[in-house]
């Protein structure tokens, strides 16, 4: 692991662009994210943060562009990086229980044939006690709430033991209880040197998350240092101006939900 | 003794290893396609498959099965390819995607073989029994080739289990760790086709679809797994076969085909009212027990509200069943002393008193 570390950019996005159908939802991306941060990929609507991440990985054709993971190709890093897919992105009703999706996660590195067994099997119950559903491990997964659903999938990413983290929307509508449990898990892996790549939507608690941030609507708006980044200007260029920032609590305000 | 006589009758054994064969291959397919959401795919391929019967018996001028699976399964493919494409590269949807693919084929297949009915050919007697599936046809060296293309078939599912089972449930997922979903899918599809082959001779190019999806269907109700969903709905399809190719010899003269297809949807049918937990009539049940436990809680806290005007206490018509199956669980009581019909007297006994109490707590903690 260490002699992939050379340098301390956990990933290194150049000049990326994505259209579809004719239309460009990411143009001309560059982007550096330092390791060891938990940076948030905000922006609004149809601003390209769920496709940038699926293009990263490979999931949606990108017309120009190259990803570094550690300095290297992303291609050959798979085994570094985890993803977390937004949790409507599959059918729960599929017959199976929560310990075998997060079994799931270890498929990669069994190769073709070997099939998971004992030890594979305990150490996705490892994953599922360290997001608090070892209880679950055996539930039908359609029996589950959303935000156990969600934590399923994030287990099923820390079983990876990845270095670099995708996550897409894990706060979508869960309870407050179940993002404060997440938020605890990431902040717990950020602080064993991971990196945490989190597209979030909400930006009430975009400052006290993340320490490193990445402004989107199609082009890079601006990113960097959370505090650098997380400016009015920037967001009124981001959402159009319809916003305002209120500085007495930091906490922020639409103009249309203030006419209401 | 007419079992015995019928079990060593040379049509009956061919017909019922065919059907059983069928079912073995087609029920765990189908639940990949099922689970896949392209349950319509394998009607696709199927239909698919008469214009390459077809083609195969223009060129060699046979009904040879060996001729008759390449053809087969090279129309079959070619169709659900071509849907794959124009659902990816255009605009269309699955559905119209299928819709078109399904038609187009059929029709080509319906011209050809109206050709071939032209040509006069000796041999081409009997091309059309593979629009419904002719059973009784059905060849011991038949039996053998559907055989090794299911024990081939299953034998790969088994090796690639967990790159089949990823990929049907989250397929991005999958290409994230590394694996060629795109080879793993097109393997899935593949292997559809190689089942609705195994059913030409069976039940025919327009009823293979209900062997794929009605075995996988009835399989979800029951299982929690995966592999015990493909364990069970290999089961159903091998015992609607079997029983669909006895009620038809035994009648003599119906068409084995649609009762398999028909001994299939009843199983189906049963599976989607009964199964326990997830069976639509336990479901009826649950909710007509809730529906009439919450009446009577709330009939017992209007009571005990309101027991200082016993006036509201008569009963409507349609709530005098409650108040009778309350006085039977000795809740209530009625006294008939100088009342107006219109108020017939009811009242909360001792025991009402307490449980009504109860409810009301319950009530009120859930409010507060």
């Amino acid at each position: 692991m260490a002699t992939s570390d050379l340098t301390d950019t956990a990933l290194s996005i150049k000049n990326l662009t994505v259209s579809y159908h004719n239309q460009p939802v990411l143009w001309d991306i560059d982007l550096d994210i330092p390791a060891g941060v938990m940076a948030g990929i905000v922006g609004p609507n149809g601003a390209g943060k769920s496709t940038l991440i699926k293009s990263l990985l490979g999931l949606v054709p990108s017309l120009s562009g190259e990803v570094m993971v550690h300095g290297r190709p992303y291609a050959t890093q798979r085994k570094r990086v985890g993803y977390v897919p937004q949790r409507s992105s599959v059918d729960w009703d599929f017959p199976t229980t929560a310990l075998d999706v997060v079994t799931m996660g270890l498929y990669g590195r069994l190769g073709w044939l070997k099939r998971p067994g004992r030890k594979e099997r305990h150490e996705a119950q490892e994953a599922l006690e360290m997001v608090g559903m070892s209880a679950f491990a055996e539930r039908q997964i359609s029996q589950l709430s959303g935000g156990q659903q969600q934590r399923v999938f994030l287990a099923r990413a820390l079983v990876q033991q990845a270095d670099v983290y995708f996550l897409d929307e894990p706060m979508a509508g869960v309870d407050a209880t179940t993002e404060r449990a997440i938020i605890d898990i990431l902040r717990r892996l950020r602080d064993a040197g991971k990196t945490l790549i989190v597209v979030h939507h909400d930006l009430q608690t975009v400052r006290t998350y993340f320490d490193w941030l990445l402004l989107l609507n199609v082009r890079v708006i601006a990113s960097g240092k959370a505090e650098e980044v997380f400016k009015i200007d920037h967001l009124r260029q981001a959402y159009g101006g319809q916003i305002a920032l209120l500085d007495d609590n930091e906490s922020l305000m639409f103009s249309a939900s203030k006419v209401k | 003794m007419a079992w015995l006589e019928l079990l060593s009758d040379y049509t009956f054994q061919n017909v019922v290893i065919g059907a059983s064969l069928l079912g073995l291959i087609s029920g765990p397919l189908g639940c990949f396609a099922v689970l896949r959401r392209q349950s319509l795919l394998g009607d696709a391929i199927s239909h698919a498959a008469l214009p390459g019967i077809c083609l195969s018996f223009i060129i060699t001028g046979s009904r040879d099965i060996g001729g008759i699976i390449i053809g087969s399964l090279i129309t079959g493919s070619a169709a659900a390819l071509i849907m794959l494409m124009l659902t990816r590269l255009s605009r269309l949807k699955t559905d119209a995607g299928l819709g078109a693919c399904l038609s187009i084929f059929f029709a080509v297949g319906i011209v050809l073989l109206t050709y071939i009915q032209g040509t006069n050919n000796a041999s081409q007697g009997g091309l059309e029994a593979f629009l419904f599936g002719q059973a009784a046809a059905t060849l011991r060296s038949d039996l053998w080739v559907m055989g090794s293309i299911t024990l081939v078939t299953l034998l790969l599912l088994a090796a690639f289990w967990k790159q089949a089972k990823l990929v049907t449930f989250d397929a991005e997922y999958a290409r994230t760790l590394g694996m060629p979903t795109t080879v793993i899918e097109a393997s899935l599809t593949a292997m559809v086709a190689l089942a609705v082959v195994v059913g030409l001779q069976m039940v025919g190019v327009i009823l293979m679809a209900a062997m794929i999806v009605a075995p996988a269907a009835a399989a979800r109700q029951w299982s929690r797994h995966l592999g015990g969903m493909l364990t069970i709905a290999a089961g159903v399809g091998i015992v609607s076969g079997v029983s669909g190719a006895t009620i038809s010899t035994l009648s003599r003269g119906l068409a084995t085909g649609p009762l398999i297809v028909l001994t299939a949807t009843a199983i189906v049918l049963i599976s989607l009212a009964l199964a326990p937990g997830r069976g639509l009539l336990w479901g009826m049940i649950k909710h007509y027990r809730q529906k009439s436990a919450l009446q009577q809680q709330q009939l017992l806290y209007a009571l005990y509200k309101h027991s200082a005007d016993p006036s509201r206490a008569s009963p409507t018509l349609g709530s005098r069943r409650m108040f009778h199956k309350l006085k039977q669980q000795g809740y209530l009581t009625r006294s008939l002393r100088g009342a107006t019909p219109s108020d017939d007297g009811w009242g909360l006994t001792a025991q009402g008193q307490a449980e009504a109490r109860r409810v009301v707590a319950a009530f009120e903690e859930l409010a507060s």
